[in-house]
């Protein structure tokens, strides 16, 4: 199996790659001290597995997967055992090691990928458009290979469509290939809402609210009646 | 004070001693610049990144095997991204044990 790992501790490249070669079936190709560095290198290679250590700064492992298309085997590797649950959520995962990594639970992990079929083709391509990166104020935005900043204050309402989402600002809309969920945890919840399953809000921006929908610009947002409650505790009411 | 120890270094490596100085190298380069991280960005009153650099910090402290210390850590870690620092001294001895070991590796 041709395999990568990506880890921002240079340690823990170096542990992976020695427990990789005491297994005669497995080719390490590469090491990535990032995510968008293994991103650029998936974009024109094929691999069968990767070591992808989740906390890394400003792009996490989660961030990751979230991004690539069509994920080969993933093996996550971790000092934090909490993530354990959030990693079943992915079909391409097929293990979670938790640092330090032991030989014999290493051996584990590789049988199991082995076992495995590869839930996808190994062919792993990165969206054109996606959410790359956040600080306190800013978001960026890959948008056909630039990184675009955004003033998260400026944003009023983000929609999901399909594989994409929207995201009107004062200025611009942008199309970006990502989720909702994904968006929903870069932006900050005491001013961002999510009013419908499709919808995010800045409830600063709203101009007004009747039943069940909100007024934003000139955008009318459904409001779902499980989030109303929410969005009626978070306005000033007189 | 538990001790710093290379028993998990020798017990992955298999045996193989260029891996285990190599290994210690690069831990003996890494762990410094970690550290100075963790001390500017705790000055600096950073907490959340503080809480990360712990995160990567503990990794090196279970590799030479100091369980008690580890716990410390994962604690110390939950302080920070609560915004506390309770545990701050109880942590920083053990960089300095840990950079005493490494000084005489």
């Amino acid at each position: 199996m041709n395999c990568i790992i990506i880890d921002d501790e240079a340690t823990a490249r170096a542990i992976i790659g020695q427990l990789c070669s005491t297994v005669s079936s497995l080719n390490v190709l590469e090491e990535f001290p990032n995510a968008i560095q293994a991103i650029k290198y998936l974009n024109q290679n094929q691999v069968d597995l990767i070591f992808l250590d989740i906390h890394m700064p400003d792009f996490t492992g989660f961030d990751f997967i979230d991004t690539i298309k069509k994920p080969p085997k993933i093996i996550l590797t971790t000092s934090d055992p909490k993530f354990a649950i959030q990693a079943f959520e992915y079909n391409c995962i097929v293990d979670y090691l938790v640092k330090p990594i032991s030989q014999e639970r290493f051996l584990k992990g590789i049988q199991k990928a082995q076992s495995l079929s590869s839930p996808t083709s190994t062919q792993t391509v990165t969206s054109t458009e996606e959410v790359e990166a956040s600080s306190d104020n800013d978001l960026y935005i890959n948008i056909d290979r630039r990184l675009i900043k955004i003033d998260i204050p400026s944003i009023y309402m983000v929609e999901a469509r399909g594989d994409y989402i929207q995201l009107k600002t004062e200025d611009k809309n942008y199309t970006v290939h990502s989720t909702l969920k994904k968006i929903e945890e870069k932006l900050p919840n005491d001013v961002f809402l999510k009013v419908h399953r499709s919808f995010i809000i800045n409830i600063k921006k709203i101009v007004d609210i009747e039943d069940n929908s909100v007024l934003i610009k000139k955008d009318v947002i459904p409001v779902s009646r499980s989030n109303r409650p929410e969005l009626m505790k978070r306005l000033n009411l007189l | 004070m538990e001790q710093p120890n290379l028993s998990y270094i020798e017990n992955m490596s298999g045996g193989d001693k260029v891996f285990e100085q190599k290994l210690i190298d690069i831990i003996k380069i890494e762990f410094p610049e970690e550290k100075k991280v963790y001390y500017n960005n705790l000055a600096a009153k950073k907490h959340k990144e503080t809480a990360e650099n712990v995160h990567k910090l503990k990794h090196k402290i279970s590799i030479l095997g100091l369980e008690k210390s580890y716990t410390v850590a994962v604690a110390y870690e939950e302080n920070l991204i609560e915004g506390k620092t309770e545990l701050k001294n109880e942590f920083e001895a053990i960089l300095q044990n840990i950079t005493k070991y490494l000084d005489q590796l």
